[in-house]
């Protein structure tokens, strides 16, 4: 018998748009101790189909099964659904820090656990409590017991958080993206130590992700979600091998984990539809490249001889070249060496050091910067990768100007920041731009699209009513939004095209240097290809400069020419792209380049053969 | 710790004396003379210079703020124009009237409010939260005055008309005395003054209540099989005592320095009926000293706020 069977589950979400059809007909099954991998797009319906079989959805309509160890859930009481909750079905959320309550200690929110569903003393489930700690990597786990969330770095908290949800031993363990909020070195641990569990206690495992690629190691089944529906289900050697939906070929293709030199990053366009609003047919029609006449109506479900399942008008799995050569061609190296580009920035030595205390208690510094130099030539793109925490977002700021460096210098453009006259300083500031990581954050939400790529202009008063309109919507088109959208407001578009209405603000002044800090570390792997694409096509068209800040590997390779590695406030490596990634000399360089590429397991299973297409459909 | 202790009383000092000097030059700048309140209509010429002298008046402005200063520093907040006591003796002798006011208005108010805001805060939308809206709606609109009237009236008045005593109208007497007589003399004053200021802290509660409901931990809280009750009350109440807190501390800072309506109105004599007095007696000892109280008060609750924040709050203690 599965652990989980979830049968033709079907969710309605009323809210005040309309309904939203958030899950449509899908069933899987999960077998005992299996890996099961859940992947898609945000807003795929991936998580709300996690939160359905929690019964954590009170206001959904749902038919259909959801069956866990037998017994259909949907037919169970609120009270009969706590009591699996946690003791039969652990969780592992997205985001560590705010998953866990800052105000208790992580050892009370464990025990509360324990104390939840079973009638044992506070002493027993102490102990209970640090032994799992002990066992998900936390050191010296009795005193760390009555620490807080926040003094664990993000990876730990994640440990904390899968000690929880196993101290109960439940059959069924749900990571609803528990990476995605991580460091790459720590993504890599937190999918072995699950995958360890499950080995250890025979846990059967689901876990959702938008990134298939990081499936790839682990899962023994995979199941790909658009819109609510199961497009693709199938063991995961096959699935990764020989993906027979081009949804799912597309996800792989635009994972940077699955990049081969000399190749583009493919992109899916455009983006996921509105769960309200689906379109008749297939629902992945508007962004296939496969799509054709067939596709206007409902797909059938093909069945494939190795056990895949695929909703899909295609009789065999899609066969498209990888385009061989970027588009956008760089510069051969002879051509650099001859002529050779202005430097647009220089770093000597540069330090900073932040002091706390004083007055009445002795003072204590923190080393941020310890001596960095760098030069940046125009035209080029410059990445620089590390782990949180490295100094890398502190240093752009400091050659952006933003914080002046503690001893050192920065030369931009010939003028030693330092020494800028007032007038000086506002006139590099229209050279230099910034897009921050977080484009939901870093746009005001109160304030039109307009007045947010028009600002800069604003604020050096540069043109002014119908010429300011025009050149906030060509900058719009520049970056590929609609610019009738002129009016929107920033909640009114996706993330990838939010980052879009960054760079355009940050393109508004013609900058001569761009700081990327983590453009595409919030977005889906699919729009992430995108917004790396669009970068690059700006940098040709425009010959902008880049210091392009990450701390995926992978996807600095995509976009730059010359890599600097950065741990604890130092530069140990710096080398241009390709070397980097073919002769790291820096230990810590290989650890990064390790935990940014996941090999698929190997082995194909040859040719499949169709067995059945059930043509009605979904209705 | 001490470290901020010692950076937040240096700062306290400097904003009283920011405080002492401006009223004090508030009071040089105004019309009226000394002088002439102490000695009434009839006094002459002579006896006016006299006063001046013998209070110091006729010295420039400095003199007499640093003299002041001096003397506040040593206790001593110099004497009532009108009845030549030590103001100092005079605020302290009124000082436990408003703290008793404010002790159990404090309670009351949190009794009423905070599970208000919850009852609210549960369904959202439903009956409870209308019902509990429409509670915070009024009271908030209820001026105090209007409502210490009416509670008078129907708990005082109307019983005296039928011949027996509910409540006193009024008046203090002291808790050492007699805690039972103490507590009657002051139910009426309490739940006026919580009736007031409960809709404050029911608002405060039910928005924070509902945002935190919604953050990521609440949903780990609930993916622990914890019943909803317990899901509100140990991870959803507990966030929101920080800005509960800041509230109260304000307040009580605030009423700690006279709770001039509710004091005038059932006669309580306390800071703010002394501060009453004083503008109408234009006692400027008197005000000063009152005025000064206050800023003391505000500054510690200021203080014992930002201390509780961290016990509150393990993220800000290190």
């Amino acid at each position: 018998m599965p652990v989980l069977e979830v049968r033709n589950l079907t969710i309605n979400l009323p809210t005040e748009d309309g309904i939203v059809q958030a899950a449509r007909d899908v069933s899987f099954e999960v077998e005992q101790g299996e890996f099961f991998g859940i992947a898609g797009e945000s807003g795929s319906g991936k998580s709300v189909l996690t939160q359905a079989i929690m019964g954590l959805l009170p206001n959904a309509e749902m038919t259909g099964e959801i069956r866990f160890q037998g017994v259909d859930l949907l037919t169970r009481t609120p009270s009969q659904i706590r009591e699996i909750r946690g003791a039969k079905i652990g969780m592992i959320f997205q985001d560590p820090l705010s998953s866990l309550n800052p105000y208790y200690t992580i050892g009370s929110q464990i025990t509360e656990m324990i104390h939840t569903h079973e009638r044992v003393s506070r002493l027993v489930a102490k102990r209970r409590a640090i032994e799992m700690l002990e066992r998900v990597g936390i050191s010296n786990a009795a005193s760390r017991f009555d620490s807080y969330p926040h003094q664990f770095s993000g990876g730990m908290r994640q440990r904390v958080m899968i000690a929880m949800a196993v101290v109960l031993g439940p059959p069924l363990l749900i990571a609803d993206e528990p990476t995605t909020a991580l460091d790459v070195t720590v993504q890599q641990q937190i999918i072995s130590l699950i995958n360890e569990m499950r080995r250890e206690r025979g846990t059967t495992v689901v876990m959702i992700t938008h990134d298939l690629a990081l499936l790839a190691s682990v899962a023994d089944h995979v199941m790909v979600m658009y819109a609510g529906q199961r497009m693709e289900i199938g063991r995961s050697e096959a699935l990764f091998a020989e993906p027979a939906h081009p949804y799912t070929a597309g996800l792989l293709k635009s994972s940077p984990a699955h990049y081969t030199p000399g190749s583009a990053l493919v992109p899916i366009p455009g983006r996921p539809p509105s769960l309200i609003d689906l379109p008749a047919g297939c629902a992945f029609r508007a962004r296939c490249a496969d799509a054709r006449e067939p596709c206007t109506r409902s797909p059938p479900l093909r069945l494939f001889d190795d056990g895949t399942q695929s909703l899909c008008w295609l009789e065999a799995a899609p066969q498209r070249e990888m385009p061989a050569q970027p588009t956008i061609t760089v510069p051969a190296d002879t051509e650099k060496t001859h002529i050779r580009p202005a430097r647009v920035i220089e770093a000597l030595d540069v330090r900073l050091t932040y002091h706390f205390g004083g007055f009445f208690k002795a003072s204590h510094s923190l080393d941020v910067l310890k001596g960095i130099d760098l030069e940046l030539y125009k035209g080029e793109t410059l990445g620089l990768v590390g782990e949180s925490g490295c100094g890398k977002s502190t240093f752009a700021r400091v050659l952006a100007g933003l914080i002046p460096a503690t001893s050192g210098s920065v030369t931009f453009e010939g003028h030693d920041l330092s020494t800028l006259t007032h007038r000086q300083w506002r006139e590099m500031r229209k050279r230099v731009q910034l897009v921050f990581q977080d484009p939901f954050g870093s746009l005001n939400p109160r304030r039109r699209v307009s007045s947010i790529i028009g600002e800069p202009l604003r604020i050096h008063g540069i043109g002014s009513g119908s010429d300011r309109k025009r050149a906030v919507q060509g900058l719009m088109e520049t970056v590929g939004l609609n610019p009738e959208h002129y009016n929107r407001f920033p909640a009114e578009f996706s993330g990838g095209q939010r980052q879009r209405i960054g760079i355009a603000r940050a393109l508004a002044l013609h900058p001569e240097l761009i700081i990327f800090d983590e453009p595409v570390s919030a977005l889906d792997v699919s729009i992430q290809a995108q917004v790396l694409n669009l970068m690059r096509q700006l940098q040709t068209d425009l010959n902008l400069t880049y210091l392009f800040i990450s701390h995926d590997l992978a996807v600095v390779r995509h976009v730059c020419d010359h890599i600097a590695v950065m741990k604890n406030g130092r530069i140990v490596e710096l080398a241009d792209a390709e070397s980097i990634y073919t002769n790291p000399q820096d230990p810590y360089t290989r650890e990064l380049i390790a935990a940014s590429f996941h090999e698929p397991r190997g082995g194909t299973t040859g040719k499949r053969r169709l067995v059945t297409a059930h043509a009605e459909g979904i209705a | 710790m001490s470290n901020f202790l010692a950076k937040r009383l240096l700062f306290s000092a400097s904003v009283l004396f920011a405080l002492s000097l401006f009223v004090f030059l508030l009071f040089y700048i105004a019309p009226g003379d000394p002088a002439r309140v102490i000695a009434g209509d009839k006094a002459t010429e002579l006896q006016l210079v006299q006063i001046r002298s013998n209070l110091g008046l006729d010295r420039p402005i400095y003199e007499q703020y640093l003299q002041f200063v001096g003397k506040a520093l040593q206790g001593d907040l110099g004497f009532s124009y009108r009845s030549q006591q030590p103001v100092a003796k005079l605020i302290v002798t009124r000082i436990p009237a408003t703290v008793s006011l404010v002790i159990g208005g404090v309670i009351f108010w949190l009794l009423i409010g905070i599970p208000i805001g919850i009852m609210s805060a549960r369904d959202p939308g439903g009956w409870r939260d209308r019902l509990g809206q429409t509670i915070i709606l009024v009271g908030l609109s209820f001026p105090t005055f209007v409502l210490g009237m009416l509670s008078l009236y129907v708990f005082y008045f109307l019983p005296r008309q039928a011949g027996f005593t509910l409540f006193p109208p009024g008046g203090y007497a002291p808790f050492l005395k007699d805690p039972l007589i103490w507590a009657w003399h002051l139910v009426l004053p309490w739940t006026t003054l919580a009736l007031v200021t409960a809709a404050i802290y029911a608002r405060l509660t039910r928005g924070n209540l509902l945002q935190v409901m919604g953050e990521d931990y609440i949903r780990t809280a609930r993916a622990k099989g914890l019943s909803e009750r317990a899901v509100l009350l140990r991870h959803g109440l507990r966030s929101t005592l920080t800005p509960l807190v800041t509230q109260l501390g304000a307040d009580i800072a605030f009423l700690l320095g006279g709770a001039i309506v509710i004091e005038q109105i059932y006669g309580l004599q306390g800071v703010g009926a002394l501060a009453v007095q004083a503008v109408q007696n234009q006692d400027r000892p008197i005000i000063i000293g009152v005025v000064m109280l206050g800023g003391l008060f505000i500054v510690i609750t200021n203080i014992v706020v930002d201390l509780l924040y961290a016990v509150l709050d393990p993220r800000i203690r290190h």
